[in-house]
């Protein structure tokens, strides 16, 4: 399968009062076309600067990434739903439509079979706080489908959840991006998600990062709820943590 | 639906106690007026000096039909309602110019900071020189005195905006007028709409403390003239419209407030 994107040598420096922060050394990595790439790390180790260059809100300091594309549309979720709540549920969907002038009839009623496909339906005139977690967040994730994006970028999507409604909506959420197959890629500090729903991971150092290890994950269930269960799981959960080389006190 | 005995008891506390608070009030405002109008009657309390509930009521209704009592009104109420919506909307465009240039925001921080402490009564000469005395000098007066209010509240409700909401507009590629018109705008109505109270307070000050200084016509103007004269029949006829008048405006500016809050999240 061809490379949708290319990483190389790709450097971040932030500039403060106190001196220069190092986020990201070196980073060079390619992602296949249909592929799901987690990229775990420490919490503070600068794997969510990486996402926000590629999403294009963050500038780079060196180095250079390239996409297939000349101009690729790029699906961005951030760590909480980030939903209106001003807006209904349908005007929430078709906000990223809006904002880049892409409200055509064509894309609205794209917009409206995913909410029909995805069981929201019933809530398109319903406020985001009628909504449950889980619901909200498949809104969020429809917000972006929006946009026909043809590289998704996922930042901790999850991490405002419980434990039981992340294992719920992550399950949820990456069947749909296998259904609609979407490249992706998945920063994250949860190892178990990591393993359980990609194709592989990408451990970082810790900061200023660079990639420690790449995994090739084979798990065999297509449900990341029983690939949990399995000895293989078990296995390369050990090991990553074992390169994390998290200190705990 | 029935209701638990419970249930009811509470509600009936509730009703019982609604209406001893508004019996009270009742209660106070009657004794209070009595009081007065008694003890000015009997030359306790000296009826040139402190009038009486009925001669103020004689005085409102002279002035009334001799027809100078609603001009002094619409006035005070045109003067007002042009210094609030000049201050909202003049507090809206600065606040939106400081929430996009930053550095701009930062340069002015002092001058506000002073400004807003200054007494703006001080001014008050040098405006109506420089302005003239006439209204324009009142609109100038209650400017001063509400503009910086609502520029710093509306400011401080722009900086409240959640950075992830932005972020996630940045990813779409949003222009700043689009992060302004989806987001920081409808995100700060709350705050938008209760500067509409902070604002009409202050302008009725502002208007007030201008009438006093230069004005022919209005309610500061009718208390100054009554002062003036040493009638303060006049002087309290006026204060007690004014009380009725800005209890008014301002019971209307929260209902505004209610309704434009109303519904949504």
């Amino acid at each position: 399968m061809n490379n949708i994107l290319e990483i190389t040598n790709l450097e971040k420096s932030y500039y403060t009062k106190q001196g220069e922060i190092k986020a990201i050394k070196n980073i060079s990595l390619q992602v296949k076309e249909g592929e799901i790439v987690t990229i775990v790390g420490t919490s503070g180790c600068g794997k969510s600067s990486l996402l926000g260059i590629l999403a294009n809100i963050e500038n780079k300091s060196n180095g250079l990434f390239k996409f297939s594309k000349a101009k690729p549309t790029i699906g961005y979720m951030l760590q909480n739903d980030a939903l209106f709540p001003w807006l209904t549920i349908y005007e929430n969907a078709i906000l990223g439509l809006k904002i880049a002038k892409k409200d055509t009839m064509e894309n609205k009623e794209y917009v409206k079979k995913l909410l029909k496909t995805y069981n929201l339906e019933e809530f398109n005139n319903k406020y985001p706080n009628e909504l449950s977690g889980g619901m909200k967040q498949r809104v969020a994730l429809i917000r972006t489908l929006a946009l026909k994006p043809d590289i998704l970028l996922l930042d901790e999507p999850f991490s405002a959840l419980d434990y039981q409604s992340r294992l719920a909506v992550s399950k949820d959420v990456f069947n749909i991006i296998k259904k609609e197959k979407i490249t992706t890629i998945l920063v994250s500090h949860d190892i178990g998600e990591a393993v359980s729903l990609s194709d592989r991971v990408v451990v970082l150092s810790k900061r200023p990062c660079s990639i420690k290890k790449i995994y090739e994950i084979n798990l065999p269930s297509d449900n990341p709820i029983d690939n949990r269960k399995t000895k293989e799981f078990s296995e390369l959960y050990d090991q990553i943590w074992k390169d994390l080389d998290v200190y705990v006190s | 639906m029935s209701m638990s005995a419970n249930q009811k008891k509470f509600l009936l506390k509730e009703k019982k106690n609604r209406r001893f608070v508004i019996f009270m009030q009742l209660l106070i405002i009657i004794t209070f007026l009595i009081l007065w109008e008694v003890l000015a009657n009997k030359k306790i309390l000296n009826p040139f000096i402190f009038s009486s509930p009925t001669r103020i009521c004689l005085t409102i209704k002279n002035l009334f039909i001799e027809g100078s009592l609603i001009s002094h009104i619409t006035t005070t109420l045109y003067e007002i309602f042009l210094a609030f919506f000049i201050g909202i909307s003049l507090g809206f465009l600065i606040a939106i110019l400081l929430y996009e240039i930053k550095t701009l925001a930062k340069i002015v921080d002092p001058f506000l900071t002073m400004l807003n402490s200054l007494p703006k009564v001080a001014l008050g000469p040098i405006i109506i020189i420089w302005v003239g005395a006439n209204t324009k000098a009142i609109i100038v007066m209650a400017l001063l005195i509400n503009l910086i209010v609502s520029i710093v509240n509306i400011y401080n409700g722009f900086l409240g905006t959640d950075e992830i909401k932005i972020k996630l507009l940045k990813s779409f590629g949003a222009s700043k007028i689009q992060i302004l018109r989806y987001l920081v705008i409808p995100g700060s109505k709350r705050t938008i709409i209760s500067s509409l109270k902070l604002n009409i307070s202050m302008t009725l000050i502002g208007v007030i403390m201008g009438e006093f200084l230069v004005s022919k016509k209005g309610i500061g103007y009718l208390i100054i003239y009554g002062t003036q004269v040493f009638n303060l029949n006049i002087v309290m006829a006026g204060i007690v419209i004014l009380i009725i008048l800005s209890f008014i405006i301002y019971e209307g500016v929260s209902l505004l407030e209610k309704k434009l809050l109303q519904g949504k999240n």
